[in-house]
């Protein structure tokens, strides 16, 4: 079996998020790191090695970015990833979820994964939703925020927390799956696995080497345009009582509360 | 024509109140671009003429209903992609939760259309609709505007006011050929309750707690404090629930639920973003934090500066005071 992993390099957590005004979009310059939602991912493929159900040949870590993104795989690689996969090109620069997702499923088809494995979301654009995109283009089953993972007959079995409870779902084979990060407590690399990780193989391809649409990608390829950006509307400061005599204050609460008629 | 098509989740003959919401917006919005609002259902038998048409009273004209898998996000991507090719929606919406983004993508997917989720506000401007999403930890709105012939429109839980009126949508049944691998997922077991009789999403008063309890037993003042009011519950945040005190089912925030009570009382919760999101549109919010600085005063109604274990048995006995009397 091969497993592909989808990573992705976000701006660090301590670097403050901005909007680049020029250009609308995120500015994801400065410190950047693998999504820590991606590691959760690797760390499944990894346990579904060694958990010896099925046979995993190889697991491939999968990124589209800039140059910069190669950091973000040489992480995937130290923490398990065989080898990995950099989509990299100008054109794709822009490119909304719909487009990110598209040109994601064509780097996968080149690599044909019996299964693709992601993190939920991403750190910086908040979006949960890739996995499905990449799933429906490769015409492949999908789940998301999938909490646990094993393998039965031959086949997924999966649980998720949904809107009316927790849901077990089977899924057959090739699959797309995200994972949510309550699945696994992931490795930290050895010093070796850092070390080595430079000279596992990795392979950079364009778009047009994997038959990318170029009309589909990018900011001009993109069906939904973001901009005009504002701030919400400032919610009214509320009451603050700092708590001196706690009787006092009890009764403060109450007092409130009360008002609201929420007694 | 520009239709908006509706996506409507149901449980147990029970249609999703994220859905009923969505269905009010898309209703409102649609009438401002001179169109009509249309739900889709997928389902069983549970899914009756009777229950289906009560959909009109939420302002969708017709209901598409198909006999297909339920819980699953795949089938209704191959049913909604029909029913766009053949009737030509302009827009297709979502009242948000896991199912709506995995719909929404996966459509997003099929039909080359643009999509956004987590949306706040749906607006009419020139004869189209465009959409509002906070980003940057809710600091920013950005605003989306689509191109093509189908915008997908996502909405964050609780965004869309539900707006009952009166009237009865017609029911119209569609065959649906479902795609090969649709057929490679199949549900074992749906909406399985753990953690037992946790029941935050139905709760009026919520009493949560978060990693300024110090210790599991610390959630032992936030039952008391939730057993003194009437139809409360306790609830928690994810950095709580992993560490063990205080079971998954009752998290709230980015990756557990969403909840909007009349009271949501917050201790020992900083609110960082991934909580804020999930209480955020609660009618009223109490903080007790000992941490001045700490963000969710930015947006408790109330902020109380101050010990919880001084604060909270004295509060629980206040109320049950004034409750008694």
């Amino acid at each position: 079996m091969k497993i592909c992993v989808l990573v992705k390099e976000v701006p660090d957590a301590a670097v403050e998020k901005r909007i680049n005004p020029s250009t609308g979009r995120m500015d994801r310059s400065g410190e950047k790191n693998l999504n820590p939602y991606d590691t959760h991912a690797i760390e499944a493929a990894m346990q579904l090695r060694e958990g010896g159900e099925v046979e995993v040949d190889e697991i491939v870590a999968v990124t589209m970015g800039p140059e910069s993104a190669v950091r973000a795989l040489h992480k995937a690689v130290s923490l398990g990833a065989d080898r990995s996969l950099h989509l990299s090109d100008d054109a794709l620069a822009g490119s909304d979820v719909a487009a990110t997702g598209y040109a994601l499923a064509k780097a996968l088809e080149k690599e044909s994964p019996d299964l693709v494995l992601l993190g939920q979301q991403s750190d910086d654009g908040e979006c949960y939703t890739i996995g499905a995109v990449v799933a429906d283009h490769l015409k492949m089953p999908s789940l998301t925020q999938v909490i646990k993972l094993d393998i039965e007959d031959g086949a997924l079995r999966l649980e998720r927390q949904a809107e009316y409870g927790y849901d077990t779902v089977k899924v057959r084979f090739p699959a797309v799956i995200s994972v949510g990060d309550a699945i696994n407590e992931p490795r930290y690399p050895s010093l070796k696995a850092i070390m080595g990780a430079k000279k596992k193989p990795l392979e950079n391809v364009t778009a047009g080497e994997i038959g990318i649409d170029l009309s589909l990608v990018g900011a001009e390829g993109s069906r939904v345009q973001c901009g005009e950006f504002h701030a919400p509307p400032a919610k009214a400061a509320g009451q603050i009582i700092e708590d001196e005599d706690t009787n006092e204050t009890v009764e403060k609460i109450v007092a409130w509360l009360d008002e609201r008629k929420l007694i | 024509m520009a239709d908006v098509l509706v996506y409507v989740l149901h449980y147990e003959g029970a249609f999703n109140k994220n859905s009923l919401g969505a269905v009010s917006e898309g209703a409102a919005r649609a009438a401002e671009i001179g169109g009509e609002a249309h739900a889709v259902v997928v389902g069983g038998a549970d899914l009756t003429d009777e229950l289906c048409s009560t959909l009109g009273a939420y302002g969708a004209t017709k209901v598409f209903r198909a006999q297909g898998p339920e819980g699953l996000a795949q089938p209704v991507v191959d049913v909604m992609d029909k029913v766009i090719s053949e009737h030509g929606h302009s827009y297709a919406l979502f009242g948000g939760g896991l199912l709506g983004f995995e719909i929404g993508a996966g459509l997003a997917a099929r039909k080359q259309a643009g999509v956004t989720m987590e949306v706040t506000a749906v607006k009419a401007d020139g004869g189209k609709l465009i959409a509002e999403r906070p980003i940057l930890g809710d600091s920013q709105i950005s605003v989306s505007r689509y191109q093509g012939d189908l915008g997908i429109i996502i909405g964050r839980i609780n965004a869309f006011e539900v707006r009952r009126g009166d009237g009865e949508a017609e029911v119209v049944d569609i065959d649906v050929e479902y795609s090969a691998f649709t057929g490679q997922a199949e549900m074992i077991s749906r909406g399985e309750q753990r953690g037992a009789d946790v029941d935050i999403e139905g709760a009026d008063i919520l009493v949560a707690g978060g990693r300024g309890l110090g210790k599991a037993e610390g959630f032992e003042l936030c039952k008391e404090l939730a057993g003194a009011f009437n139809n409360a519950a306790v609830a928690a945040t994810r950095a709580v629930v992993d560490a063990g005190w205080y079971p998954y089912a009752a998290q709230i925030g980015q990756t557990g639920k969403t909840v909007s009570p009349k009271l949501y009382l917050a201790a020992g919760i900083s609110g960082a973003i991934q909580h804020k999101v999930g209480m955020q549109s609660s009618e009223n919010i109490v903080a007790i934090n000992k941490d001045k600085n700490a963000p969710i005063f930015e947006f408790a109604d109330l902020g109380i500066v101050g010990d919880l274990n001084k604060v909270l048995p004295k509060l629980t006995e206040a109320i049950k005071a004034k409750r008694g009397s």
